[in-house]
C-alpha cells in the first residue's frame, strides 16, 4: 500500500524542552524542519517540571562548574559518563543565560540577577557545603521554560505537526535513519516523513508504574519505535523515585520545597533524614531519601491509619516564603492532598518519576549502538535528546534540576550535530527503502483486524502491577526473577491487543493500544535488565546485593528486543579537559 | 463502588449524522477523586470516548470542557463536587472534532497574533538581562497561563468574532510581553491592538476571570492595556 511521503531536512519527534531547543537550532539555522507532537508542544510534560534547573552561574554564592560536575558524577554513582557530563556542567551557565534572553520569566534577587535555590545533592568545593544553584521561576521552572522555548519557536517560524504521533522509525539496508512513520490523530491518516536526519525527544516512560508523577502521554514511544528498529536500549534498570510524590495520587511535591526548608517527619514526629545523612539531612540524594523513607515505613514509623506515608512539613517556612516561592506547590497541596500547607503537611511517598537510561548517545546527541567491536558505532542520521536519551549525564541517579539542563544542552548540540550531518554528510535525501511504511501499517491492521483480544485497560493495569511490584525501590533476585516472568506473560497478551473503536478521526482507543506496544517494550527492558545487575547502584538497590561493586559492574548495561538479549559497555572515564572524578563511597 | 450518572456529549463525524447527548452510568471507587478519573473509567467501559487529557495536574491544559454549563479542567475538579447527571460538553465556540474534543486553531491563532515572544534588540548581553524582583513582579497572574482556552469559549465576544477578537487568553499574553522590562516594543504591541476588534470587544463581561482554572484574570490585564492606549492618546 502506498502512503503520502512527505519531505524534510530534519524530523524531530517531540516538543517538550529537549525537542523545542533542538528545533530552534535548526529552524534559525535555515533548515527544513517538521516538529511532530502527540500533544499541542505546551502540554509535554516539561511543563510539569517544577523545582529548577541548575547551573554553576554562582549568583549566591560562589559556584563552579567543576563543583557541580562532582556532584553530578558523585549523583550519578559513577555510572554517568564524564565526557558528557564535563560538557553538560562546563555549558549550564551559558545554557540558563540563553533561556532568560529568550524572554523565561526567572524569580530575581535583589540586584537583579537570576535567584538560585538549595537543592538535593548541589554542593560547592566538591561535595563540603551546601550551595544554591537551582534557577527558579516560582515553582513552575518548567513551565516558564517550556512556554519560553515555543514562544521563541513561533518567533523562528518552525513547522509543527500538532497531534501527529510517531509510530515506527525508517532504517534503510545500511541502517542508516531515514525518517518515520507517523499517524496524524485528527484523520487517521499514515504518512512517511522523510528526512536527511531524525531526532527522537519523546521524554520518559514512567507510566509502566502504576504510581509516577509522569503523564498519561509518557509512554515510551521513542524507546519503543527504537528497540523495534533494532537498536538496544541502554540503563533500563535505573528508574529514580522521586521522595514526595503525593501519597495516592503521584503528584509531585518539588525537592525545592526541601530546598526552601520543608522538612520530612515519621509518625513520631522525628526529622529522620537526620539518622540516614547526618550532613545533608533532607536534601540527601533522592536514591537515598526514598530509601530512607521507604526503611521507616517498612519498619513500622510510616503515618496515617495505613502508616503507609510519611509527613513533608512546611508551615514552619511561613505563608509569605509559601506563597511566593511555592505557590504552585500550595495549590497542588489542597488539590490532590486535600490540606493547605500553610497550617498542615503533606503526606508523601517515593514515586517513580524519572528514567535514566534510555537511547543511548554521546554527548553530540549522536545515537550509538554497537557494531562489531565498536560498542558506540554512530547510527547514520539518528540523534536523540532529553529524557530519552542516555548520554549518559544521570548515570544511576540523576540529580534534581539536571534533567531540565539536559534538555537544552543536548537539545542545542543535537541540532547542532544534525545541521553539521545535513550539510556535510548527508546534502540530498537518502532514498527510502521500498514499502517504507509496511511495517507500521501491519501494526494497525493487525490491531483493525484483533478478535478475541485483550482489552488496552486492562493489559496496562497489568503491566503496572507487575513493574510496581517487582521494579520498586527494594529489590532482590527473587522480586526480579518473578517480575521478569510476569512482565513476559503480560507481552504476550500485549500483542493480542483489541479496540472495539474503528473509526478515523481521533481514534484514542487506537492511540492508547500503539502507545502499549511501546510501554510494554520499556517495562522488558527494564526488569530483564534489572535482574541481571547484581549490585546496588544509584537507584538500582537490591537487597541482597547491597554494595556497589565497580569491579564487575562499572558498565552500563545494554538491552536487545531479540531473544532479550544483554551486553555491557564501558562507563566513559575519562573527561573532556578535567582529570578524571575516581570512585569513593557516596555518602551524604 | 459506587455508581455515577453522567449525561455526554457524543458526536463521531465517521458515523454520526449529527451529535447526540449519551446517558451512562459508571462505577467509581474511593480512589477516584477527579472527574478526569471517572473519564478515564467511562473510556475502559466504552473506548471510543474521546477526550484531550494529560498532566492530570492542571498544568498542561489539555482536557478543558464545559462542566454542568461551566468551563473546568477534568483532572483537577472535585468529582463529588459535581451534580449529577453530570453534564460533559465540548468547549463552547470553537468547533467540535469528535466528542470533547474542538478544534482550536482559532484560538491558537489569536495567541500566535500578538507575537507571544520577548523582543529585545538591543544587544544580548554577557550575562543576563537584570531585572529587579519588583518589575519581575509585575509578570506574576499573567505568566502562568496553560492555553487552556476555558477563558476564551467562555467570552461572548469571542463566540461572535473568533477572527477578530482576540480574547482573554491572547490579550491575556499581550499584556505579559507588554509588562516585561525587558521588552523593547510596547508602542509595536499596542498598534497591533488598536482596532475595534482586536481588543475594544471586551465589554468586561468577566466570563473569562470566573473559569480561569489558574486564578488568573484576564479581565484585569486588558483593562491595563486599554489605560495604556488611553495614556497614550493624551
Ligand atoms: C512532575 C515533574 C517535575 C519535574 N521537575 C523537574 C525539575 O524541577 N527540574 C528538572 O531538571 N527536571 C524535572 N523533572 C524532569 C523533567 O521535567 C523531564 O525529564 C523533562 O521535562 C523531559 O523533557 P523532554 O523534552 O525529554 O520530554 P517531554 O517534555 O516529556 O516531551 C516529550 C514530547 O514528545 C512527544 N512525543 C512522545 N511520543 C511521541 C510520538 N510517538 N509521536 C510524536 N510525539 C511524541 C510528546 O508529545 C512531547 O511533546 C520533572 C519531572 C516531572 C514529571
Ligand atoms: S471580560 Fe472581556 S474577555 Fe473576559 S469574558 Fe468578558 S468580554 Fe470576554
Ligand atoms: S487565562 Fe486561564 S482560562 Fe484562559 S487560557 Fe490561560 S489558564 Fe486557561
Ligand atoms: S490533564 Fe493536564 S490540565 Fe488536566
Amino acid at each position: 500500500m502506498s502512503v503520502p511521503v512527505r519531505r524534510f531536512d530534519a524530523v524531530i519527534v517531540g516538543g517538550g524542552g529537549a525537542g523545542l531547543r533542538a528545533a530552534l537550532q535548526l529552524s534559525e539555522a535555515g533548515l527544513k524542519t517538521a516538529v511532530l507532537s502527540k500533544v499541542f508542544p505546551t502540554r509535554s510534560h516539561t511543563v510539569a517540571a517544577q523545582g529548577g534547573i541548575s547551573a554553576s552561574l554562582g549568583n549566591v554564592q560562589e559556584d563552579r562548574w567543576d563543583w557541580h560536575m562532582y556532584d553530578t558524577v558523585k549523583g550519578s554513582d559513577w555510572l554517568g559518563d564524564q565526557d558528557a557530563i564535563e560538557f553538560m556542567c562546563r555549558k549550564a551557565p551559558e545554557a540558563v543565560i540563553e533561556l532568560e534572553h529568550f524572554g523565561m520569566p526567572f524569580d530575581r534577587l535583589e540586584n537583579g540577577k537570576i535567584y538560585q535555590r538549595p537543592f538535593g545533592g548541589h554542593m560547592a568545593n566538591f561535595g563540603k557545603t551546601p550551595v544554591q544553584r537551582a534557577c527558579a521561576v516560582a515553582d513552575r521552572t518548567g513551565h516558564a521554560m517550556l512556554h519560553t522555548l515555543y514562544q521563541r519557536n513561533v518567533r523562528a517560524n518552525t513547522q509543527f505537526f500538532v497531534e501527529w504521533m510517531a509510530l515506527d522509525l525508517i532504517r534503510d539496508a545500511d541502517g542508516d535513519v531515514v525518517g518515520v512513520t507517523a499517524l496524524e490523530m485528527e484523520t487517521g491518516e499514515i504518512s512517511v516523513l522523510h528526512a536527511k536526519a531524525v531526532l527522537f525527544a519523546t521524554g520518559g516512560a514512567g507510566r509502566i508504574f502504576s504510581a509516577s508523577t509522569n503523564a498519561f502521554i509518557n509512554t515510551g514511544d521513542g524507546l519503543g519505535m527504537t528497540i523495534r528498529a533494532g537498536i538496544p536500549l541502554e540503563d533500563m534498570e535505573f528508574w529514580q523515585f522521586h521522595p514526595t510524590g503525593v501519597a495516592g495520587a503521584g503528584v509531585l511535591i518539588t525537592e525545592g520545597v526541601r530546598g526552601e526548608g520543608g522538612i520530612l517527619l515519621n509518625c513520631n514526629g522525628e526529622r529522620f533524614m537526620e539518622r540516614y545523612a547526618p550532613n545533608a539531612k533532607d536534601l540527601a540524594s533522592r536514591d537515598v531519601v526514598s530509601r530512607a523513607m521507604a526503611v521507616e515505613i517498612y519498619e513500622g514509623r510510616g503515618c496515617g491509619k495505613n502508616k503507609d506515608h510519611v509527613l513533608l512539613k512546611l508551615d514552619h517556612l511561613g505563608p509569605e516564603i509559601i506563597n511566593q516561592r511555592l505557590p504552585g506547590i500550595r495549590e497542588i497541596a489542597i488539590k490532590f492532598a486535600g490540606v493547605d500547607p500553610i497550617k498542615e503537611p503533606i503526606p508523601v511517598v517515593p514515586t517513580c518519576h524519572y528514567q535514566m537510561g534510555g537511547i543511548p548517545t554521546n554527548y553530540k546527541g549522536e545515537v550509538v549502538a554497537p557494531k562489531g567491536d565498536n560498542p558506540e558505532d554512530r547510527v547514520n542520521g539518528f540523534y536523540a535528546a532529553g529524557e530519552c536519551a542516555c548520554a549518559s549525564v544521570h548515570g544511576a541517579n540523576r540529580l534534581g534540576t539536571n534533567s531540565l539542563l539536559d534538555l537544552v544542552v543536548f537539545g542545542k548540540s543535537a541540532g547542532e550535530s544534525m545541521i553539521e550531518f545535513i550539510r556535510n554528510e548527508r546534502p540530498a535525501h537518502k532514498p527510502l527503502p521500498e514499502n517504507a511504511a509496511d511495517y507500521s501499517l501491519s501494526r494497525i491492521a493487525r490491531l483493525e483486524n484483533q478478535t478475541n483480544g485483550e482489552e488496552v485497560a486492562d493489559v496496562r493495569t497489568a503491566m503496572q502491577q507487575v513493574v510496581q511490584r517487582h521494579a520498586g525501590v527494594f529489590r532482590t533476585q527473587e522480586v526480579l526473577e518473578e517480575g521478569v516472568k510476569q512482565i513476559k506473560a503480560v507481552a504476550e497478551r500485549v500483542k493480542r491487543t483489541q479496540i472495539k473503536d474503528k473509526s478515523q478521526v481521533w481514534n484514542t482507543a487506537r492511540i492508547e493500544a500503539l502507545e502499549m506496544d511501546n510501554l510494554i517494550e520499556v517495562a522488558l527492558a527494564t526488569l530483564i535488565s534489572a535482574e541481571a545487575r547484581k549490585e546496588s547502584r544509584g537507584a538500582h538497590a537490591r537487597d541482597d546485593f547491597p554494595d556497589r561493586n565497580d569491579e564487575t559492574w562499572m558498565k552500563h548495561t545494554l538491552y536487545s528486543r531479540e531473544d532479550f538479549k544483554l551486553s555491557y559497555k564501558p562507563v566513559h572515564n575519562q573527561p573532556l579537559t578535567v582529570d578524571y572524578i575516581a570512585p569513593q563511597k557516596r555518602v551524604y | 463502588m459506587e455508581k455515577m450518572r453522567f449525561s455526554l456529549y457524543r458526536y463521531n463525524p465517521d458515523k454520526d449524522a449529527k451529535p447526540y447527548m449519551q446517558d451512562i452510568e459508571v462505577e467509581v471507587d474511593a480512589t477516584d477523586v477527579k472527574l478526569l478519573d471517572a473519564l478515564v473509567k467511562l473510556k475502559a467501559v466504552d473506548d471510543t470516548l474521546s477526550f484531550r487529557r494529560s498532566c492530570r495536574e492542571g498544568i498542561c491544559g489539555s482536557d478543558a470542557m464545559n462542566i454542568n454549563g461551566k468551563n473546568g479542567l477534568a483532572c483537577v475538579t472535585d468529582l463529588r463536587s459535581l451534580k449529577q447527571p453530570i453534564t460533559l460538553r465540548p468547549l463552547p465556540g470553537l468547533p467540535v472534532i469528535r466528542d470533547l474534543i474542538v478544534d482550536m486553531t482559532q484560538f491558537f491563532k489569536q495567541y500566535h497574533s500578538i507575537k507571544p515572544y520577548v523582543v529585545n534588540d538591543t544587544p544580548a548581553p554577557e550575562r543576563e538581562r537584570l531585572q529587579s524582583p519588583e518589575d519581575r513582579k509585575e509578570l506574576d497572574g499573567l505568566y502562568e497561563c496553560i492555553l487552556c482556552a476555558c477563558c476564551s469559549t467562555s467570552c461572548p465576544s469571542f463566540w461572535w468574532n473568533p477572527d477578530k477578537f482576540v480574547g482573554p487568553a491572547g490579550l491575556l499574553a499581550a499584556y505579559r510581553f507588554i509588562a516585561d522590562t525587558r521588552d523593547t516594543i510596547t508602542s509595536e504591541r499596542l498598534d497591533n491592538l488598536e482596532d475595534p476588534y482586536r481588543l475594544f470587544r471586551c465589554h468586561t463581561i468577566m466570563n473569562c476571570v470566573d473559569v480561569c482554572p489558574k486564578g488568573l484574570n484576564p479581565t484585569k490585564a486588558i483593562g491595563k492595556i486599554k489605560d495604556l492606549m488611553v495614556r497614550r492618546a493624551v
